[in-house]
C-alpha cells in the first residue's frame, strides 16, 4: 500500500451563509484546498454529506460539485454515514491514494442547512435515527442524546455543570479560529441558563445547525513532492470505521460507543500507535454528552471519567488532553456532512504547526466524526511527516 | 305481536371492560370563559393529546377480553359505537381489531346512532351470537365527543367507553341477557351534517319527545314483554347525558334512586355518548351480586333506545379481578384549565 | 402536520406498532424488539413473532420542547428508554404522566395511542406508548 498524505486544506467559514448556496460553498473550499495544495487538476471527488436530498432537493453531489469547480469529466460521488459523511469521505479518498487506484484526489465536506425551517432541519437530522422505530415515535437527535446524557449522569454521578465544561472549552477555543461560528467565550452559568431543548440537555450543550464546507487534497508521499515541501505535508497513518445499532434502543450498553472503540483500535494498530502517543483528539462533541463518551471509547478515559477530564482541565489545548483546539462541533459549528473534513482540516493546521490556537509540538492528531447516536463512527489518525 | 328480541340460544357477556382518560375539566372552568353558572353536572372527563374513540376502544376492549380470557382470533364480529369517527370514510373497527389481535377472520363494522352506536352494536352481536352463527361478537361504544365552545353540550359531551363480549351462555357468563328491546322513531332532536365540527341540538325538544319518552318506552315495552315490574330490577341504568334525565326517568318508572346512582357516572365524568350506559353498566358489574338482575337503557337521538335485562352470574366475582375497574379509572384524574383543554381537543390551528 | 407518504410505509408494521410484536429467535430463544432477520444473539436466521406482555421500566428520558416537524401540537412530550421485563429495551413516548413524576426504575404498561396524524385529510398512526399502570 502507498502512503497517503494530505498537501492541501480549505474551507469557508462555519455560519449562516444567506447568500451562498451548497454549491458555492463546495467550490470555494475545494479551490482553496488545491490552490494550498498547488494542484490545478484531481483524479476523483469525494463528497462528504449526509442530507443534501432533504435539505435541499439535491442529490448526485459528485456530478453537482465536480462540474461547479470545474474539474471536468473526473469520478465523483457523495459518501454518506450521516454526521460521519465527512470523516468517511476523507477515509474513501484516501483508499483510492493508498491503492493505487488514483494518485490526486479531492475530499470535500459540505452541508447545507439554513434554507429550511428550524423543525424540518430536526427531522431531517433525526433521518440518521432508525426511521421506523425511532423517528415515527417523534424523537429529535438532541432528545436521543438527551436520553443518553440523563443515564450518564445518573450512572457516574456527574452534574449537568460537568458536562457544561465541555462546551465552555469548545467555546475557549473556538475564539482563537478565524472560521468558526462562534468566536466568543462562555461561562458553565451561561451553559446552565440557556434553555430546555430536551432535558436534560440544553440549548448550550449542542452545537448549532450551520452552512459550510472543507476539503482536503490527498496524494501519496511521492507525488506530493511535486506540490509541495514536507512541512505542508501531513500523513493519514491510521483510520477506522465501524458501525453499532441504528436504533440506541437495541444497543448492549447505552453508554459505550462501541463503534468508536472498535474504529479507534484499528486506526491504532495501522497507524501503530497507542493512545497515548497522541498530542491532541478533534473528538465529535455535537452533544456535550458525546465528547465526555467519546474520550472513554476512544480509550483517553476509563469508563465514566470522560467528564472528569473536563473537571479536571484536561482538555484545555495546554492540558494532556487538548479536545476541540478551534473549537469542535460546538464553537466552530457542525455542518453535519463536513463536519469530518473540517475535523481534518484542522489537525492538519495543528500538525503543520499553524493552527490560530496551536498545541505545542504536536506530532500527532486524532480525528472521531459520529454518525447517527454512534451507529457509524469513523476515527482518523494525522501524523506530521 | 312479540315485541321482546330473544335469540334462539341464550346469550352473555363474557367479558367487560371500562375506559376513561384520565383528564377532567370543571363545568366551573367552562363557565368561567363563557360567563355561564349554574351547571349540568360537575365535572367531565376529556381525552389525551394522543386519544381518540379509536384507542379508547383498544383499550376497553384489552380490557373485556382479559375478563373474557378467550383467543382474540375466536371473535367473530368486532362492531364499534361511536359518533366520533376519527375517520369519516374508513372503519375504526378494524384498527381495533388489529390492536387486539382478532384479525383476520371477523367481521367488523362502525355502528352510528347517535347516543346508543354501542347497545346497537351490542343488539347485533346479540343476534350474530344467539343465532349460531358465531362463537364470540364484541361491540363496542366509545366517544371523543363534540360539544360547540360555549354550548350547554360543552359541559357534559366527554370521553370514555366500555367493550362486551358476547358468548353462547355458559358458567363463563358473568351476566346473561334474557331479553331486549328496541324503540325507534324518526325525532331529529340532535344531529351534526356533513362536514360540521359541532353537533346542533333541538334544545328543551331534545326533552320529552326525544329522551324521555323513547327511554320510558323502550323500558315499559320491555319489561311487559317480560312480565316484570320496576322492582324486579336490582339495578337501572340509563342513557346519561346529564344527571337529571337518568334520575327523572327513574321516577317515572318508580325506580328508586338507590338502584341508579351506582350505575349513574355522568356527574363526574360527563356523558361519553356511546360509551354512555356502556360505561355504567361496567361499573355495575364491578359491584354486582350473581342473581342480580339489571335494566339497561340507553337512549340516542334521532331517536330511538335499546333496553336489555341482565341477570348477573356467579364468574362475576372473579372475571371482575381481571382488569382494571371503571371506578379505577373514574378516579385517576387531573384536571386541565380551559387553555389546555382546548389544547387536547384539538382546537388551536397551528 | 406533513405530508403523509404512500400508507403501505406505515401499514406495513401495524400489527407490530399497535400491539408491540417483536422477534423470538427459534434456535437460541433471544427475544429481540422489533423483530430482525437475524438473531442478534446467536445469528439464527429463523425468527418467530413474539408478542410483549408490555410491561417495563424507565432505564432513561427526557422531554421533547423542539420535536420534529409533524409532532408540533403535541409538545412538550416525553420519550423514554423502557427495559420491558422480557429483556429488550424500546424507545416510545410516555403518556398520562407528569414530567415530575417519571423517575428511574418508574414501571409502565403499554398502551395503544395516536402517535402522528398527517394534516386534515391524512392517514391517522397509532402505536405502542407507555404509562403508569393502572393499578
Amino acid at each position: 500500500m502507498r502512503k497517503p498524505v494530505i498537501i492541501g486544506v480549505g474551507l469557508t467559514p462555519v455560519g449562516e451563509h444567506w447568500r451562498l448556496g451548497l454549491r458555492d460553498l463546495a467550490a470555494e473550499a475545494l479551490l482553496n484546498a488545491m490552490e494550498d495544495a498547488g494542484v490545478d487538476k484531481v483524479d476523483s471527488l469525494y463528497v462528504g454529506n449526509m442530507a443534501s436530498g432533504s435539505f435541499i432537493e439535491q442529490e448526485n453531489l459528485g456530478a453537482l460539485i465536480a462540474d461547479w469547480a470545474g474539474l471536468g469529466n473526473i469520478p465523483a460521488v457523495k459518501v454518506e454515514a450521516a454526521c460521519a459523511s465527512g470523516g468517511a469521505a476523507v477515509q474513501e479518498g484516501v483508499k483510492a491514494v493508498m491503492t493505487g487506484l488514483e494518485d490526486v484526489v479531492a475530499v470535500v465536506g459540505v452541508e447545507k442547512m439554513t434554507d429550511v425551517w428550524p423543525s424540518d432541519a430536526t427531522r431531517y437530522l433525526a433521518y440518521a435515527a432508525d426511521a421506523e422505530w425511532e423517528l415515527f415515535h417523534g424523537v429529535s437527535f438532541v432528545a436521543l442524546n438527551a436520553l443518553i446524557m440523563r443515564r450518564y449522569m445518573k450512572e457516574y454521578g456527574y452534574t449537568e455543570e460537568d458536562l457544561a465544561l465541555f462546551a465552555v472549552n469548545a467555546h475557549a477555543n473556538g475564539a482563537k479560529n478565524p472560521y468558526a461560528m462562534f468566536k466568543k467565550r462562555i461561562k458553565v452559568e451561561s451553559v446552565m441558563k440557556s434553555p430546555y431543548v430536551a432535558d436534560p440537555l440544553k440549548l448550550f450543550d449542542a452545537s448549532p445547525i450551520a452552512d459550510g464546507a472543507a476539503a482536503v487534497i490527498i496524494t501519496t508521499e511521492e507525488k506530493a513532492k511535486e506540490f509541495v515541501d514536507n512541512a505542508k505535508m501531513v500523513e493519514v497513518a491510521g483510520m477506522g470505521r465501524a458501525i453499532d445499532t441504528i436504533n440506541l434502543a437495541n444497543r448492549e450498553d447505552l453508554l459505550i460507543l462501541k463503534a468508536a472503540k472498535v474504529a479507534a483500535e484499528r486506526a491504532y494498530k495501522m497507524a501503530g500507535i497507542s493512545v497515548n502517543d497522541i498530542d491532541f483528539f478533534e473528538v465529535h462533541d455535537a452533544f456535550t454528552i458525546m465528547a465526555a463518551l467519546s474520550l472513554e471509547s476512544i480509550g483517553v478515559a476509563e469508563r465514566g471519567k470522560g467528564a472528569m477530564l473536563a473537571k479536571e482541565g484536561q482538555i484545555a489545548v495546554d492540558g494532556n488532553y487538548p479536545i476541540q483546539t478551534l473549537g469542535g462541533l460546538k464553537a466552530r459549528g457542525h455542518p453535519v456532512g463536513a463536519t469530518g473534513v473540517y475535523q481534518t482540516v484542522e489537525a492538519v493546521w495543528q500538525l503543520r504547526g499553524e493552527a490560530p490556537n496551536q498545541v505545542a509540538n504536536a506530532e500527532i492528531g486524532l480525528t472521531q466524526n459520529i454518525g447517527g447516536t454512534g451507529s457509524n463512527i469513523t476515527v482518523n489518525i494525522l501524523r506530521r511527516v | 305481536m312479540r315485541r321482546l328480541l330473544k335469540p334462539i340460544k341464550d346469550v352473555g357477556i363474557v367479558g367487560y371492560g371500562a375506559y376513561v382518560p384520565m383528564f377532567r375539566i370543571k363545568n366551573e372552568e367552562i363557565g368561567r370563559v363563557w360567563g355561564v353558572n349554574g351547571f349540568p353536572i360537575q365535572e367531565k372527563s376529556v381525552n389525551n393529546l394522543d386519544e381518540d374513540a379509536i384507542t379508547i376502544g383498544i383499550e376497553a376492549a384489552r380490557n373485556a377480553l382479559k375478563r373474557a380470557r378467550i383467543n382474540p382470533r375466536e371473535i367473530r364480529a368486532l362492531w364499534f359505537g361511536t359518533e366520533s369517527k376519527p375517520y369519516a370514510v374508513k372503519p375504526s373497527a378494524t384498527v381495533i381489531a388489529e390492536a387486539i389481535g382478532a384479525t383476520p377472520d371477523l367481521d367488523a363494522a362502525d355502528f352510528e346512532f347517535a347516543c346508543k352506536a354501542g347497545t346497537e352494536a351490542l343488539q347485533a352481536a346479540i343476534g350474530f351470537v344467539g343465532s349460531g352463527m358465531a362463537k364470540y361478537a364484541m361491540a363496542i361504544g366509545a366517544d371523543t365527543s363534540q360539544g360547540r365552545p360555549g354550548d350547554h353540550l360543552e359541559f357534559t359531551a366527554s370521553a370514555g367507553g366500555a367493550a362486551y363480549i358476547v358468548g353462547e351462555k355458559t358458567s363463563e357468563t358473568l351476566a346473561y341477557f334474557e331479553g331486549s328491546y328496541s324503540y325507534v322513531t324518526d325525532t331529529p332532536d340532535f344531529w351534526r351534517r356533513q362536514h360540521e365540527h359541532y353537533p346542533r341540538h333541538g334544545n328543551r325538544f331534545t326533552g320529552e319527545p326525544a329522551y324521555f319518552h323513547q327511554i320510558v318506552s323502550a323500558a315499559k315495552g320491555l319489561m311487559e314483554e317480560l312480565d316484570y315490574s320496576p322492582s324486579d330490577f336490582d339495578y337501572a341504568v340509563f342513557h346519561q347525558p346529564n344527571v337529571k334525565f337518568p334520575l327523572t326517568v327513574a321516577k317515572i318508572l318508580g325506580i328508586p334512586k338507590e338502584k341508579v346512582l351506582p350505575g349513574l357516572l355522568s356527574g363526574i365524568i360527563g356523558n361519553t355518548y356511546s360509551g354512555a350506559t356502556l360505561v355504567g353498566i361496567s361499573a355495575v358489574l364491578d359491584i354486582a351480586k350473581p342473581g342480580d338482575r339489571i335494566l339497561w337503557v340507553s337512549f340516542g337521538s334521532g331517536a330511538g333506545s335499546d333496553a336489555f335485562s341482565l341477570i348477573v352470574q356467579d364468574a362475576i366475582e372473579e372475571k371482575r379481578e381481571l382488569a382494571p375497574k371503571t371506578m379505577d379509572y373514574v378516579n385517576r384524574k387531573k384536571y386541565l384549565d380551559y387553555a389546555l383543554y382546548a389544547k387536547h381537543r384539538g382546537k388551536y390551528i397551528m | 402536520m406533513g405530508r403523509p407518504m404512500q400508507v403501505s410505509r406505515y401499514w406495513r408494521h401495524f400489527k407490530e406498532k399497535y400491539r408491540l410484536i417483536g422477534g423470538k429467535c427459534k434456535n437460541c430463544g433471544h427475544v429481540h424488539f422489533p423483530k430482525r432477520p437475524v438473531c442478534p444473539e446467536c445469528g439464527g436466521k429463523d425468527i418467530e413473532d413474539f408478542q410483549f406482555s408490555g410491561k417495563g421500566k424507565v432505564v432513561s428520558w427526557t422531554i421533547v420542547r423542539n420535536p420534529p416537524s409533524g409532532y408540533e401540537y403535541y409538545k412538550p412530550y416525553p420519550i423514554a428508554l423502557v427495559e420491558l421485563e422480557e429483556g429488550p429495551v424500546v424507545l416510545a413516548q410516555l403518556t398520562d404522566v407528569d414530567p415530575e413524576e417519571i423517575d428511574f426504575g418508574m414501571e409502565v404498561e403499554m398502551v395503544t395511542r395516536k402517535v402522528r396524524e398527517f394534516e386534515e385529510d391524512g392517514i391517522i398512526l397509532y402505536g405502542y406508548k407507555f404509562r403508569p399502570p393502572i393499578k
